[in-house]
């Protein structure tokens, strides 16, 4: 993650105009078809042919039946599996990642291989051992919407981890440690005043990308027979393939957005550093 | 799990006790608990029950069904299936990151190319699905329009967006962004110098990327190769969302051990099945390590 401005503009030959507008133009015309096919499809008029705004505004004026109400208890659940999701890496991983870059940096690597180890071990297959263990948890803890959280926390460990970990490699986080406790402060104002607020781009960024995991998720809430936006999306296509595509273009936007705002945060990491 | 800790407990060395109670190791105990629990049981549950039989007795029986035709052919399926999307998205993508040196990382081009690759890489799943249905479909966009326009009807040979086939453009369309996100960063890594150098010995924009270029990219582009199979192989939502009961690819297949029971009259085969993706991913993976390590020697 060598973020130094202007390195490339000399040395490395550059593409011509021609070759980088041919390939970005073909590549993004291809790639915007299926957006335009799914805008035409919600705009189409039924059998006698035409197009017309009605759907786009049922949906956006909340005008829709009560057999939607499912999406909307859908949404509701996936924003409160977010929330819990970016608490849950807040509490357990940020504390971990802290005091293994601080006291115990033989523990780095260890760290490292298990946060990206989910990604050699694909949901599908971690569903299958995670049925059984949401059995014990039901029976435990009941089947609140949250407890989907615990499995989607592991899910946004790679990506977390990774956010988190170019923030605390950017910043000597060593140094301003040892500044702030030989001039007296304690260890949970080096945490809250030190710390955290240079940690928050790297927090941030995490959470956004959690965020927009979770959302995403689809695959674990399915299979263990959980509602999140995503099932309700496949169920609510069955009955009005209309109403799906018009939230899922909606959803792209959000989440476009949410993105956008990431890497946003992440410029303003490398440019204070640099 | 060692407790030294040559800078932590240093200006202490009397209050040995003292210094194991209040150790930093006590620090990460509950994240490494959560792990072991949601990640380290799971797993091995998921690989554990392949070898257990409905009554819990060990069995071999089910691993042995990995051997059976139409688990065989689910695997075949579903390599052939990644391997295919993997190299097409390895090189549009690679062809994008080419196109984009020179640009400003900080510029609104590369901020949207960006945002919008996060979202198709790894937002999609379901909505990916409905985007194609939408496009080649029975009544999609594509199919109409060739259907209309130019008398081309795609599915004169039956309807193949809901089998096998049928996913391989929907994968690209997850796949080339990933390989914009993964393989930038090691485009920026080229030395200018490099090319300076080069320029200076008389060598062309040619030479430079044949001689140099592509030399030191190869292994970052094998590896990037190696994740985008992964990603694919162990890809559910789309397949999923495409057909509520198809069993071409190996996730699927899972989906109907697990809701079924009883699929080739054996219980516990989704245990096998993960078995078998985990073997596959592990040797995908291995691969990927040593290509980082080799890469990593153009990086520092």
């Amino acid at each position: 993650m060598s973020g130094m401005p202007g390195a490339t503009r000399t040395g490395v030959p550059t593409p011509s105009r021609l070759a980088r507008w041919g390939i970005l133009g073909t590549v993004g015309l291809l790639f915007a078809v299926p957006i335009v096919a799914m805008v035409e499809f919600t705009l189409r008029r039924g059998l006698e042919g035409g197009y017309s705004l009605d759907r786009w505004i049922t949906v956006l004026t909340f005008d829709l039946g009560p057999e939607y109400r499912v999406l909307g208890q859908a949404i509701g659940n996936s924003l409160i599996l977010a929330a819990a999701t970016v608490a849950l890496m807040l509490v357990l991983l940020v504390p971990t990642m802290i005091v293994v870059q601080l006291k115990l940096p033989q523990l780095r690597r260890v760290l490292e291989f298990v946060c990206l180890l989910p990604i050699s071990i694909p949901a599908i297959v971690l569903v299958v051992g995670l049925a059984p263990v949401y059995g014990v948890i039901s029976r435990a803890a009941g089947s609140g919407v949250w407890t989907l959280a615990l499995a989607y926390g592991i899910i946004v460990l790679p990506f977390a981890y990774r956010a988190v970990q170019s923030n605390l490699d950017a910043i000597d986080v060593t140094t301003l440690t040892e500044a702030a406790r030989s001039l007296g402060a304690s260890w949970p104002t080096v945490i809250a005043r030190v710390l955290l607020p240079n940690l928050r781009p790297g927090l941030l960024a995490g959470a956004f990308i959690s965020v927009a995991v979770v959302l995403g998720e689809f695959t674990i809430a399915s299979l263990l027979n959980r509602q999140n936006l995503q099932t309700a999306l496949v169920i609510v296509q069955k009955d009005d393939p209309f109403i799906a595509v018009i939230v899922t273009l909606i959803s792209l936007l959000v989440a476009v957005g949410l993105l956008l705002v990431i890497g946003a945060i992440g410029r303003g990491t490398t440019r204070r550093t640099s | 799990m060692s407790t030294a800790d040559p800078r932590g407990t240093a200006p202490r060395g009397s209050a040995r006790t003292a210094g194991v109670i209040a150790s930093p190791v006590w620090g990460v105990v509950p994240f490494a608990l959560y792990v072991l629990l949601f990640l380290g049981l799971p797993t091995a549950l998921a690989l554990g029950t392949g070898f257990v039989d409905g009554e819990g007795a060990f069995t071999l029986d089910n691993v042995a069904a990995l051997a059976d035709p139409f688990v065989v052919s689910g695997f075949t399926t579903s390599v052939v299936l990644s391997a295919v999307t993997a190299v097409i998205g390895a090189v549009l993508g690679a062809l994008v990151c080419y196109a984009l040196i020179g640009t400003r990382p900080e510029g609104p081009l590369r901020s949207g190319i960006d945002a919008v690759s996060g979202v198709l890489a790894q937002f999609g799943g379901v909505m990916l699905a409905f985007a194609f249905v939408a496009t080649i479909g029975i009544q999609g966009f594509i199919t109409v329009l060739l259907r209309d326009r130019l008398g081309i009807d795609i599915f004169a040979d039956g309807v193949w967006l809901y089998e096998a086939p049928g996913l391989v453009l929907p994968y690209i369309y997850f796949q080339v962004p990933l390989m914009i996100i993964i393989f930038m960063p090691a485009l920026e890594a080229l030395k200018p110098q490099w090319a300076e150098a080069s320029a200076t010995l008389g060598g062309t924009t040619a030479t430079f990327w044949w001689r140099i270029g592509m030399p030191v990219l190869a292994p970052s582009f094998l590896g990037s190769l190696l994740l985008l199979f992964a990603n694919a192989f162990s890809s559910y939502a789309t397949a999923a969302a495409l057909t509520s009961q198809g069993q071409s690819i190996v996730p699927l297949q899972i989906r109907a051990a697990l809701t079924s029971e009883t699929l080739l009259g054996r219980e516990n085969l989704a245990g096998a099945l993960a078995l078998g993706m985990i073997v596959v991913m592990a040797v995908v993976m291995a691969l990927y390590a040593l290509l980082q390590r080799r890469a990593s020697r153009w990086q520092r």
